[in-house]
């Protein structure tokens, strides 16, 4: 029973931070069709912020939740104006332009903080479950996944920004007829996603630690489920990430935590090639 | 069409020739002129070469942008290393090391064209694979972990691989002047092959079908079959040079499939340019001789200085905290997003357009004409 309770937890967590890993490119996926191979170092990038602001004396949860996320943001808008907005619409051109940015990236943290890992511990220590012991952190990880995705759903759907945000998606040219600008709705909307990855870092940074090729870890876990999901940003991002994580875990149970990966990018392919729209693009079409 | 125009075709021949007259001027006078050490270093450039032909071929000509061009050279370095371990002889791995490769591209390629799998998913795919092959290999490091005589090794790779021999002749292993003079003569047959196949049926349906899918399968040509086969040949000439490398340094390590190596080959052909092989060709010598460069001259604060004067080199390593810059990965960054955003076409394309334009600038009438004859350099 406890071992069970303990599986269980493993299992969500691991669906949680696919979730969380993911929803930032999901979010500049779903709205602007721009995929951002960057996304991993998006990642790293909220992961020093947070380590940062934490060795000069900040709160790590105020480091974590706040500083890491607008940080990145911040970054992500500078990254949109002066170098995907030069490229809408040349999909294949923006993923090598960040390719390129994710390269950079590496090469600019490894010169200013060297190529060594950097870490905090995780906060709030342990916890017995019978003969078991979990870590209060994870479970703390899981229940941010779910208020950040919950917020997500009630923003997209009653304020008058995710009207304009889904508006945009739907229809650009329609939108900016109705007196929407587009060009701004993709800066806003690719500065939230990357303060999502920001957030997404931070919060990984105290079970990972975090080194300048971070990124590369994660970044095909989050196209697979960014791909996986679809189109719908939500919906897919949950039941992609739900599937994956479930079937990681199962496989790192009967295997090894590497090969849990491998079974899980291989599914993650063979998937792509049943549903290439992805799992929303057959089920819950018209789920958010 | 006059005579006095200097159209595509021209453009052809003379680049033919030059290449010819190059790679002869290269394969006689580069042993006589230089020590074995920079022999060496020539001979991986020229590997490197072959494997950036391969993508030159599949997203150049064929328009399929794949990711994961390294899997293939991963796999046809991995294949000649364990195939020598057990079998000794190198006719067999070497055949192997094509042979392998260029099923497994087979096999993915049918799986992604026949599904009719978009052009992104299809990056994405590619790259999914790559990483799926670095994280098996690199978690073999047991002992447990063996095909044959040959241990995987994981993340220590395999070393000391056995050279290649003549073929039937397991007592004479090449040396390292042998391999230079096969791997450039396997350069220039795989150029000169691919500037064949360009002109040849096959090779302009490939071209159609990059140009506009839907028209040439209404003119009956079945895409998915063409791009397969144009996928399978370039996996196959990846385990080409996944083999000489393998020879090269005697060593293959899991880093090979990484996506670093995949960056890499995608910076030589976007530097080079697409649409042409000599192009990708030119572009990874460059690169990869700036690289080595950057791995040799430090840029410290001192070097930094005496080009931007000490006051600015003060403030930007106090600023950015900068030890070194001799930094690949920021420098190979900058140069991709650089190309993509300013010199899309690539060197090669842009300087002949400009080499056009300077030829042709007294015949303004013919340049719709040349424009179409643009062939293959």
């Amino acid at each position: 029973m406890d071992l069970v309770l303990v599986l269980v937890i493993q299992v969500l967590f691991a669906m949680a931070s696919l979730a969380l890993i993911s929803v930032g490119l999901a979010v500049i996926f779903g709205m602007m069709r721009v995929i951002n191979l960057a996304h991993g170092e998006f990642l790293m990038l909220g992961g020093y912020s947070a380590i940062f602001a934490t060795q000069h004396g900040i709160n790590l949860w105020i480091s974590m939740l706040v500083v890491a996320p607008v940080v990145v943001g911040a970054i992500g808008v500078l990254v949109e104006r002066t170098l995907i907005r030069f490229l809408y619409g040349r999909m294949i051109d923006t993923m090598l332009a960040t390719w390129g940015l994710s390269l950079f990236l590496i090469g600019l943290i490894t010169g200013i903080f060297g190529n060594t890992t950097v870490g905090i511990s995780a906060p709030l220590g342990g916890m017995a479950i019978g003969n078991y012991r979990t870590s209060i952190y994870s479970l703390v990880v899981i229940a941010i996944t779910v208020v950040l995705l919950v917020a997500m759903y009630l923003v997209l759907r009653y304020t008058r920004l995710g009207l304009f945000a889904r508006g945009t998606m739907q229809n650009p040219d329609m939108a900016a007829a109705l007196g929407l600008s587009p060009p701004r709705v993709y800066a806003v909307t690719f500065g939230i996603g990357a303060a999502l990855s920001g957030l997404a870092g931070a919060l990984i940074a105290p079970i990972s630690g975090v080194f300048p090729t971070i990124g590369i870890a994660y970044i095909a876990k989050a196209f697979i489920t960014v791909i996986g999901g679809g189109a719908a940003i939500l919906s897919g991002t949950v039941t992609a990430s739900a599937l994956f994580g479930a079937i990681q875990e199962v496989g790192t149970y009967f295997t090894t935590p590497v090969f849990g990966v491998v079974i899980t990018l291989a599914a993650a392919i063979v998937l792509i090639r049943l549903l290439p729209q992805g799992i929303t693009g057959r089920f819950l079409k018209r789920w958010l | 069409m006059n005579g006095r125009r200097w159209n595509g075709g021209g453009w052809n021949i003379a680049g033919l020739v030059l290449v010819g007259v190059i790679g002869l001027g290269a394969t006689i006078g580069l042993p006589m002129w230089l020590e074995l050490a920079s022999l060496l270093d020539i001979t991986v450039y020229l590997i490197l070469a072959i494997l950036a032909l391969s993508l030159a071929l599949v997203w150049g000509y064929g328009g399929i942008l794949c990711f994961g061009q390294s899997a293939f050279f991963g796999l046809g370095a991995y294949a000649y290393a364990i195939a020598m371990f057990n079998i000794g002889e190198s006719t067999i791995p070497f055949i192997l090391s094509i042979v392998l490769p260029a099923v497994f591209a087979a096999l993915l390629g049918y799986f992604m064209f026949y599904g009719r799998i978009s052009d992104v998913y299809l990056g994405v795919i590619t790259l999914t694979v790559t990483l799926i092959l670095f994280n098996s290999v690199n978690s073999t490091a047991g002992p447990e972990y063996h095909i044959g005589e040959a241990r995987l090794g994981g993340f220590n790779g395999i070393p000391s691989i056995p050279p290649l021999n003549w073929p039937g002749f397991s007592g004479s292993p090449l040396d390292l002047n042998d391999l230079f003079y096969v791997s450039i003569v396997l350069l220039l047959a795989v150029y000169f092959g691919l500037r064949w196949l360009l002109v040849s049926r096959f090779g302009r349906v490939m071209v159609a079908i990059r140009e506009n899918e839907k028209r040439a399968g209404f003119l009956g040509y079945d895409a998915r079959l063409y791009k397969l086969a144009t996928f399978t040949l370039g996996g196959a000439l990846a385990g080409l040079a996944g083999c000489l490398f393998a020879n090269w340094g005697a060593f293959v390590s899991p880093t090979i499939f990484g996506l670093g190596q995949s960056a890499q080959i995608i910076i030589w052909v976007i530097v080079g340019g697409r649409g042409t092989l000599i192009g990708p060709v030119v572009g990874c010598i460059a690169i990869q001789w700036l690289t080595a460069w950057l791995g040799t001259a430090q840029f410290t604060k001192a070097s930094l200085a005496h080009v931007v004067g000490p006051g600015i080199a003060d403030a930007l390593s106090s600023v950015l905290g900068f030890a070194d810059l001799s930094n690949t990965n920021l420098v190979l960054g900058a140069i991709l997003l650089a190309f993509v955003l300013l010199v899309p076409k690539g060197v090669v394309p842009t300087l002949l357009d400009l080499a056009r334009a300077v030829v042709n600038r007294r015949r303004p009438a013919d340049d719709l004409v040349s424009d179409k004859a643009e062939g293959t350099t």
